[in-house]
């Protein structure tokens, strides 16, 4: 009771009382919060007109704040303060600072790229990067490939040729796999020589006789095998059919198969459903140039250029 | 003396009470939404934008219905980190068909806004079955029953209907029609248009054949043709880096 009537004594009330006695304290603001406030105000006036803030007509205020940055058209121009604005400026400073490089990737021959020492350095880092956010998810991080999807970049048996040109045609342009499903003009029986002949050229554990029939398959109007993987079997890179002759799969899960036979099964079945995959997309429009040249180069280094 | 009585009648008068303290707390959110209804550049004029087809807004359906946005945004900020990695910044254009869009604002996949053509239609369908067998690292969960799973393809006129109500462009009579030929063209127009939805749908998942069987519809042909499309509607080939820098 005593101690009430000291906290009423000494601490201010409204002045309004309900029901006769309810009273109500009043705590006014502590001075530094009240400060505060009043700071974060003036910060407000000061941020509205250095940045753009407030609606206008069909417009906004831009603010006194000026960004200067150069357009792709070379073009210098300055505009309020934005997001936008701001980007391309943060994009010229790195582009300033990355010139010289890329301009020198532009200048050379890309045997020279390769083996200028300094050069080798920025395509390891920017060709990583790259790499890594573009072409990874399928040729996964080390370039290794996925059996049955996606080819290996790291050896030296290209699909569509492994030259700098042609890396880069690959890049630029995109790929699509064919080929045609033979369990329409084949009976299963001719296709299962084919398989035991494709198998005997790399020295997979094989039936002679059906080899030796399927080689005449392989070579005759029926199939037909030849106009695209070549009399030789050794594939044609213009129109990237695969060498059957090197014990390298992308199709056929061969490796994953531990007997003869189901090495020669996985054989079977590509030749049976045919082939109308192995798409990859163009890059053309997504990456610059320059880009393109650097990740040509990168995956020409990962051990298996030619 | 005046204030007092009225904020007793206030405080006496929950009706009143409730209506003045929407109001009070609404005046957060108008100021902050009105103004872009009148800015005349809240949305940038861009060519390509179009509603998605039948089959791409069912793909859509089951992006959401799987909660693909927990994880994934759609939206590449004006930054060079993202710039760099996914693209040019989204527009709102980009996503002024979307009801919802699908912004999000949590990544623990990758953005999403500009993934259409960046992999094959075969690697989309591969990760959504199993996405480790493509990307060791990933932490996706697996959605083997979009491919095992037949697209009911029999509602797609309603949920056309639906989101016509809440005002995208398709087209349920003739005069709507003839306005969509006039701004998507006529190929794109016949997919917009409602009574022709199911069949449009039919066509174009077959002649894609997304998820590689031709056997049937499956949701994972939907799911990959709304992939496929996502940020490719600009081709921003034909503008300028800072073409859209004034829109902001």
């Amino acid at each position: 009771m005593s101690e009430q009537k000291l906290q009423s004594q000494t601490v201010q009330t409204t002045g309004h009382a309900w029901d006769g006695d309810l009273q109500e304290y009043n705590n006014p603001l502590p001075v530094w919060w009240v400060y505060t406030f009043y700071v974060t105000v003036v910060f407000a006036l000061v941020y509205w007109t250095i940045y753009p803030s407030w609606p206008f007509g069909k417009g906004w205020i831009g603010g006194l704040s000026n960004i200067t940055y150069v357009n792709s058209n070379g073009e210098t121009k300055t505009h309020s303060w934005n997001t936008r604005a701001l980007l391309l400026e943060d994009m010229n400073r790195a582009a300033i600072a990355q010139k010289p490089y890329f301009d020198k990737v532009a200048a050379m021959s890309y045997a020279q790229v390769a083996k200028d020492p300094d050069m080798n350095g920025f395509i390891l880092s920017a060709g990583k990067a790259l790499f890594s956010d573009n072409c990874a998810p399928c040729h996964q991080a080390g370039g290794q490939g996925v059996v049955g999807f996606f080819p290996n970049l790291t050896d030296d048996d290209w699909l569509y040729g492994g030259s700098f040109d042609k890396i880069h045609e690959t890049i630029t342009g995109g790929r699509h796999g064919y080929m045609p499903t033979f369990s329409e003009v084949l009976s299963p029986e001719q296709i299962d020589q084919l398989a035991n002949y494709v198998a005997s050229l790399s020295g997979i554990g094989h039936d002679a006789t059906r080899a030796a029939a399927g080689n005449a398959l392989f070579h005759s109007e029926t199939a037909a095998c030849y106009y695209c993987h070549g009399a030789d079997a050794k594939g044609r890179k213009e129109i990237g059919s695969a060498n059957l002759t090197d014990n390298i799969w992308l199709w056929a899960n061969v490796p994953a198969a531990s007997s003869a036979e189901g090495k020669v099964a996985a054989i079977r079945s590509v030749i049976a459903s045919g082939l109308n995959k192995g798409v990859m997309p163009a890059w053309a429009g997504r990456l610059s140039p320059e880009q393109i040249k650097v990740l040509t180069v990168y995956v020409h280094e990962l051990g298996g250029g030619q | 003396m005046n204030f007092n009585f009225k904020h007793e009648w206030i405080e006496t008068n929950i009706g009143l009470l409730a209506v003045l303290t929407m109001l009070a707390i609404s005046v957060g959110g108008l100021v902050e939404i009105t103004p872009l209804f009148f800015i005349d550049k809240t949305i940038e004029k861009v060519d390509g934008v179009r509603p998605y087809t039948p089959l791409e807004q069912r793909g859509r359906d089951i992006y959401q219905r799987e909660g693909c946005y927990l994880c994934h945004s759609q939206m590449i900020r004006p930054f060079r980190d993202e710039k760099l990695r996914y693209g040019h910044y989204s527009l709102a254009a980009e996503s002024q068909y979307d009801h919802p869009f699908q912004w999000g604002s949590k990544r623990t996949g990758p953005d999403l806004a500009r993934v259409g053509g960046k992999y094959s239609n075969e690697w989309h369908v591969q990760h959504l079955t199993a996405p480790r067998s493509m990307v060791p690292e990933s932490v996706m969960p697996n959605y083997p029953w979009l491919k095992a799973t037949p697209l009911d393809t029999s509602d797609i006129a309603e949920r056309m209907k639906a989101l016509r109500k809440v005002g995208v462009p398709y087209s349920l009579t003739d005069t709507e029609y003839k306005a969509n030929v006039a701004k998507f063209g006529e190929t794109v127009a016949k997919q917009l248009h409602i009574p022709n939805a199911q069949q449009s749908l039919i066509e174009q998942a077959n002649f894609g054949n997304y998820d590689g069987d031709r056997s049937g519809i499956s949701e994972m042909d939907a799911l990959v043709a709304y992939l496929q499309v996502l940020g490719t509607m600009v081709d921003f080939g034909k503008y300028k880096d800072d073409a859209f820098v004034n829109d902001r």
